[in-house]
């Protein structure tokens, strides 16, 4: 059957404020899904903490909304136990870069076979504007009227650094671009990481939709950049401090966790028939005559 | 002649004393011994003084024995620190290299033998403490053809030289003492070899796991769980299943909250520290109404506390802890057998309620070796809870109500991938479809429909097993690894006449408050007996409303194990109080 986009609708409201980047990060993921002519049920999504989280209640696939910072091994449990459903995480820069850090450097090396969307907006905005771990130097808030004084987090160059095997960004603003990576990082043998560029509109005043549009280099239009190098891959990401859209690196030789799991097998384990025969227990306690 | 008898060896650590003492432990398995093996160890890898004991007895044993009947010294330290341990004028079989010597007063044999010595004459100075156990054989009554047969089977592959050296090194101990002058000479009434195991409540455990179709395992190594994960390492392969050795035990829970909500039996295994780390998690798997299994083989706590020590003082995390309400089922068992049970039987309470659920073990339960008669692996039974399939949803118009309200709070679910059961699972508080609701009637609705579903758990068949004495003057309640030395003291005092019965909590949450009650209606006094120093099942029990004057406790919270002696003598002073 043919996939639509009204069949990935829910009759939720969103909750985010008008003209917030997320929706164009919701429509583009909407967008990749039926493109791939991918069944909802089929999908699983696993969101994290924030505004970003709240992903999930918009979009009609099966999905799992954890505690903050861990949707990266939530969604290694998930398609652990169903290798043949498509599991995305998504979340925000504090779910994915401060609080979660640790499982994103752990899910690269793994390279767990999960598409990660972090909706990248550079603050805090479900608790109302404190700096995130990816804010500007000198940002002012409330909760540090003095302005940051903490050094960001570059999410690119470290995933690349890190050895993932797939490293893309994309801009909300650039519907097509966003979905094509998406849909990029869906076919991507392993974990795929997606930062999206998503502005926050009532608490961010640097990171603005017009601060992008000057910014940004799209490396769609730059005929000589080819994302098959890690070593190019970085040297562009820190000449750009970062600031770059499209597929940054793939590695065409990525071999996703569960497949390199020994004896794992590749029927999906919620399916399997887990009895084991009285024989199976002699064996298992002979070893403990 | 004894009933039980008990061989300890020590040295420093890395010295072979854990090979040496299982040796001696699987070979008086197999002469039909009931066997319990315990050891002292540290945090450390090499050095540090370590020791094994190995009880072996006609009758079921799962507790120390009091006194020490052989004693192996590799070190003077060993002799020093355990010689005060032995039975009045035993023997201490010591390494002549290190000069041994008795301290001043200590009532003991000495008995110096060239162990090193002979094993380097045997062109193998790994065969040291070989040597020390055909002495001991000798010393126990045990025969040395035993310890023979081991000894090719267990060394056969690596050839015959080093079969050949062992087996010498085994008759040159035993020739020591037969042809020495030592008076000393134990005997056990035979035994009756028959089909039993000799395993760790962690080995049990993890088997009984597998046998439920656990497929997935994710944890952060700690003491003294680790072994749960490197049994079933060693088994996964073969079985089609995976472990994930994640960064910490945030990740670890999660990824067991992932893998019930994907349809798979999955858990995670750890101690404290680990166990504080994931309330959050068992938080979410309690709100969503998600299968999870966690162990926690509880260690001295708080925090790092002595993490090779049992102490039972997690009882109260495992059924309050972490923010808000959310109830978990907590399984306590006390043996290994029973260890197997939960390590099954969890997995089918946790779909069946759709509810984490915490199989509650302690470090003398998880690490200790104890012989199992048989483990009842045909009862194991697989019950997936109440899953919705293709072949209903189908039909289904409108949004599929994960959430349900129904009569008895269990909901059926979907397992992801099945066509239009699409659900959002969440942590935030929800509507019947999953969506996001503060809606107060809908709260409150929620709130207790997750309530209801475990309350029938409160009447559970097993979650007490109660050995009952009519007209009891004393009733002791315990949970855990204890069970072994109250059952061992409740007989002891059986025979001196008093009427003792005996309760084991089984399952600490839903409270079985109507069984145990029922259960200390007729006691005159009833001892709750704990490793722990707040009295947390007794403070169970009391919230349930049971306590009253008949109560007493006795704590137990310097991490050693509990002897049965120490019951017997509080039973006592507690029936002469009664008297007085």
């Amino acid at each position: 059957m043919e996939v639509t986009l009204k069949d990935y609708r829910t009759s939720e409201k969103s909750w985010w404020c008008p003209g917030c980047g997320d929706f164009g990060v919701l429509a583009a993921l909407q967008k990749a899904l039926v493109n791939l002519n991918t069944q909802p049920h089929e999908v699983a999504i696993v969101a994290g903490i924030g505004c970003s989280g709240k992903i999930g209640n918009y979009i009609n696939s099966y999905n799992i909304h954890v505690v903050h910072g861990r949707t990266l091994p939530s969604a290694l449990g998930v398609k652990m136990a169903n290798r043949d459903l498509l599991v995305i995480a998504a979340g925000g820069d504090g779910d994915g870069f401060a609080i979660g850090m640790n499982h994103f450097i752990h899910a690269v090396r793994r390279n767990i076979n999960v598409k990660y969307i972090v909706m990248d907006n550079h603050i805090y905005g479900l608790t109302k504007g404190q700096n995130s771990p990816t804010s500007d130097p000198g940002q002012r808030v409330k909760a540090t009227p003095q302005g940051n004084i903490e050094s960001p987090v570059r999410p690119l160059s470290l995933a690349l650094s890190a050895g993932a095997t797939f490293v893309a960004q994309g801009f909300s603003s650039n519907q097509a671009q966003l979905a094509r990576l998406i849909e990029d990082a869906i076919r991507h043998p392993g974990f795929a990481f997606v930062n999206t560029l998503s502005p926050c509109v009532t608490y961010n005043k640097i990171n603005t939709y017009d601060f992008y549009k000057e910014t940004l280099t799209n490396l769609d239009e730059d005929p000589d950049y080819r994302p098959d190098s890690r070593a190019a891959a970085i040297a562009k990401v820190l000449e750009k401090e970062e600031l770059v859209t499209g597929l940054i690196y793939r590695d065409p030789t990525s071999v996703p966790y569960e497949d390199a799991v020994p004896g794992f097998g590749t029927v999906p384990l919620a399916g399997r028939d887990i009895a084991l025969a009285p024989e199976d227990y002699e064996l298992l306690l002979a070893k403990y005559r | 002649m004894a009933k039980s008898l008990a061989w300890k060896i020590g040295g420093d650590q890395g010295e072979g004393i854990d090979s040496t003492g299982d040796v001696v432990g699987t070979v008086a398995s197999r002469l039909g011994y009931y066997v319990y093996g315990y050891k002292h160890f540290s945090s450390r890898i090499k050095g540090g003084h370590t020791h094994y004991t190995v009880r072996l007895g006609t009758e079921p044993v799962l507790a120390p024995e009091p006194e020490v009947h052989v004693l192996v010294a590799l070190t003077q330290e060993t002799i020093d620190r355990n010689v005060r341990g032995l039975v009045a004028g035993g023997p201490v079989i010591a390494d002549q290299a290190f000069k041994p010597a008795l301290p001043d007063g200590a009532q003991a044999q000495l008995i110096e033998i060239p162990l090193t010595q002979i094993a380097r004459e045997l062109g193998a100075p790994v065969v040291r403490n070989m040597v020390a156990v055909g002495a001991s054989a000798a010393l126990l009554g045990l025969p040395l053809d035993a310890f023979r047969s081991y000894v090719e089977e267990k060394f056969g592959r690596k050839g015959q030289e080093t079969v050949a050296q062992n087996v010498r090194a085994l008759e040159q101990g035993h020739r020591f003492i037969e042809s020495s002058h030592v008076a000393v000479r134990y005997e056990l009434p035979a035994a009756t070899p028959g089909t039993r195991y000799l395993m760790t409540g962690n080995d049990a455990l993890a088997l009984g796991a597998l046998g439920a179709g656990c497929r997935l395992m994710a944890a952060y190594p700690i003491t003294p769980a680790t072994d749960i994960m490197e049994t079933l390492a060693s088994l996964f392969p073969k079985y089609g299943g995976a472990i994930c050795q994640m960064e910490d035990e945030l990740a670890a829970i999660t990824m067991v909250i992932g893998a019930g909500y994907a349809g798979a039996r999955a858990m995670t295994a750890t101690s404290g520290p680990g166990f504080s780390l994931m309330q959050e998690g068992l938080g979410l798997a309690s709100v969503a109404e998600i299968p999870a299994v966690v162990v926690d083989t509880q260690r001295v706590g708080p925090s790092t506390g002595m993490p090779t020590k049992t102490e039972q003082s997690d009882l109260m995390a495992a059924v309050f802890g972490g923010h808000g309400e959310g109830e978990r089922i907590v399984l306590t068992p006390g043996t290994a057998t029973q260890a197997f049970e939960d390590g099954y039987e969890a997995f089918n309470l946790a779909e069946r309620y759709q509810s984490p659920v915490i199989i509650l073990s302690d470090l003398a339960l998880g690490q200790w070796l104890q012989t199992v008669e048989r483990l009842p692996y045909e009862r194991v039974q697989i019950d997936r809870g109440a899953i919705v399939g293709a072949a209903e949803t189908q039909d289904l118009e409108g949004e599929f109500q994960r959430y349900r309200l129904t009569p008895d709070g269990i909901s059926p679910r979907t397992l992801p991938g099945t066509p239009k059961g699409q659900y959002l699972a969440t942590g935030v508080e929800h509507a019947q479809t999953g969506k996001v609701s503060e809606d107060p009637a809908n709260r409150a609705a929620q709130v207790q429909k997750r309530r209801r579903k475990l309350e029938p758990l409160r009447t559970r068949e097993g979650a007490i097993l109660v050995d009952a004495a009519e007209g009891a003057e004393v009733v002791i309640v315990c949970f855990g690894s204890l069970i072994g030395a109250v059952d061992e003291a409740a007989s002891d005092l059986r025979g001196r006449g008093l009427k003792v019965g005996r309760v084991q909590v089984r399952q600490a949450w839903p409270f079985p408050a109507q069984p145990l009650r029922a259960a200390l209606q007729d006691a005159r006094k009833v001892l709750f007996v704990e490793q722990n120093v707040t009295g947390e099942l007794r403070e169970l029990a009391r919230l349930e409303g049971l306590e009253d004057d008949r109560f007493a406790s006795l704590l137990k919270y310097d991490g050693t194990l509990l002897l049965p002696q120490e019951v017997v003598e509080e039973v006592r002073v507690l029936v002469m109080k009664e008297e007085v």
